[in-house]
């Protein structure tokens, strides 16, 4: 008789077929003058018909992709993307995780988050060179001290690391801040999250990719969708895309600044506006900060690139946009700030400033979940933090799309909150200017 | 940089203005007779369109008159700006065709 282990609950794991990157594969590829690398993912045609269709190959589209091969063992699925995987905000970040909120409900789903990305390298076999130097909140006023030591204690009681740092601590760890007593902005304290830090972004993407891919998901790239179809009873049939019609019975947009326009395919409003968000980088300099500084009083956060890059990112631009460029007076404003806070950058050059487009809820909370459609699921609304959001954004909402059902996580942030009046008011309390 | 014609002051800078989002957005005679459903369409839903977008502006650090403004989400081109209570104007794209807009 042969002997066959018990079934386990769920099935068996996909088996995930792909070159695996350790130090002896370098040392084999360096022998043949590694000429004999594969693609990380393929580039297939697309089927006429799959299980799911994803529609945004960035991180969160990706990382869907990926949990649903993974935990849920569906991989009959196409990630559709009309430009190039992570070209749209995952490649526009500036790369910020944390999960420093007050709210419970975010708390617990971003430090989810922080929790995947610190095995994220393990997990998708690729370095997301996650650096965890610390994200120190500067306080500048007596009413922002107060706000930050409740939002410490809110933190404490959600099990996470988070403490209050005096001002003389904050001016030793951050030693280019302007303590003096004239400063422009004065110092009060601190509020430090040790866990948080930055990502390599670009790789979050390439990562989940390949790994998806691996699994069997096609990733399909230079394919827009047109439009989203629904047969007579009103279900999703499938989506109209540059590259021809595809089915599937569950459509998922993941689409960020796009969501709305993708949305009213189906035939349906959102709570959403777009708005482009603007980043930059300065010329390289010698290591000056090891922790990413953020001000929300002055709308500035800042970090240092592994290249000596100060990598900024800007407050909102206040009007509605799809251009994926910004304002110049925005960006005069976050140099004003960035400036004051750090006297010796004032003779620094920006190499290269851009804008993202991203979509904001009212409550700067996103939306996950089903929609009034049947077979139609959104992923969007990330706002200013999506990065930091995106493996658990993968994650909860794989198990939306396999289950058909929200995950525990991601169940208050659906999109019937804003009927219900149950929103999560993160506009203010999230730690970023909105 | 925009440059925005205001109906009362004249072209001025961007940095002059707030951007109050999508116009013609007419409050419900009666909120109390609505379903919550429908008040959160009134309240929250919005078009967001791409392309041509009817939007309210505020000229903050001017005359501090709210105005309208047709503008291409896209471009950024602003159409045509006109007064509260005026008629939207109708904008054609460079081929002729109306390109949409939320009025």
């Amino acid at each position: 008789m042969v002997f066959r282990p018990p079934p386990r609950l769920g099935g068996y794991p996909l088996k995930r077929t792909m070159q695996t990157y350790s130090i002896r594969s370098l040392a084999r590829n360096a022998r043949s003058f590694h000429e004999n690398w594969t693609a990380a993912w393929r580039s297939p045609e697309p089927k006429p018909a799959y299980d799911v269709i994803i529609v945004g190959g960035g991180g969160h589209g990706l990382a869907t992709a990926h949990y649903l091969a993974k935990n849920h063992r569906i991989a009959n699925v196409a990630v559709l993307e009309k430009g190039w995987l992570g070209g749209g905000n995952t490649g526009r970040n500036t790369t910020v995780v944390r999960s420093n909120y007050l709210w419970d409900e975010s708390a617990a789903f971003y430090e989810k988050s922080l929790q995947l990305y610190e095995t994220l390298s393990q997990e998708l076999n690729y370095n997301v060179m996650l650096s965890q130097r610390g994200l120190m909140l500067l306080c500048h006023s007596q009413h922002e001290l107060h706000d930050a030591h409740r939002r410490a204690h809110a933190m404490r009681l959600n099990g996470i690391d988070s403490e209050f740092v005096s001002r003389e601590n904050v001016l030793r760890m951050v030693p280019f801040l302007d303590g003096s007593p004239t400063a422009r902005y004065p110092l009060c304290g601190g509020l430090l999250q040790r866990r948080g830090g930055v990502a390599r972004h670009d790789a979050v993407a390439w990562g989940f990719a390949r790994s998806a891919d691996a699994f069997g998901v096609d990733i399909i790239q230079n394919c827009e969708v047109t439009g989203i179809r629904r047969d007579a009873t009103g279900k999703i049939a499938g989506v109209d895309t540059t590259r021809g019609a595809i089915d599937a019975p569950k459509v998922a947009i993941v689409a960020a600044g796009h969501t709305s326009v993708l949305a009213a395919m189906a035939g349906i409003r959102l709570p959403i506006r777009s708005h482009p968000l603007q980043a930059l980088v300065s010329e390289p300099v010698k290591p000056m900060l090891n922790v990413v500084v953020n001000s929300t009083q002055v709308h500035v956060y800042v970090s240092q690139s592994d290249k000596g890059e100060l990598v900024m990112g800007a407050a909102l631009d206040r009007f509605q946009s799809y251009g994926q460029r910004g304002s110049l007076p925005v960006i005069e404003d976050q140099m004003a700030a960035i400036v004051r806070l750090f006297p010796i950058v004032s003779r620094l050059k920006m190499l290269r400033q851009w804008a993202g487009i991203v979509d904001i809820c009212p409550d700067a909370s996103p939306i996950i979940g089903k929609t009034p459609v049947e077979g139609l699921y959104i992923n969007g609304g990330w706002g200013t933090g999506g990065f930091k959001a995106t493996p658990a954004s993968g994650f909860c909402f794989a198990h939306t799309l396999a289950k058909d059902q929200p995950h525990p996580l991601t169940a208050p942030f659906n999109l019937d909150r804003f009927s219900g009046g149950r929103l999560i008011d993160e506009t203010a309390a999230a730690a970023i200017a909105h | 940089m925009l440059l925005i014609n205001c109906p009362w002051c004249g072209p001025r800078d961007e940095i002059e203005f707030t951007c109050g989002g999508e116009a013609h957005i007419a409050r419900p005679a009666d909120p109390a007779a609505l379903s919550d459903q429908e008040w959160a369409e009134y309240l929250f839903m919005r078009k967001n369109l791409k392309g041509l977008h009817y939007e309210r502006w505020h000229h903050s650090y001017g005359c501090r008159q709210w105005f309208n403004a047709a503008r291409d989400t896209v471009t950024h081109e602003i159409h045509a700006t006109y007064k509260m209570g005026e008629t939207p104007p109708v904008v054609a794209g460079e081929d002729g065709v109306v390109k949409g807009g939320n009025s």
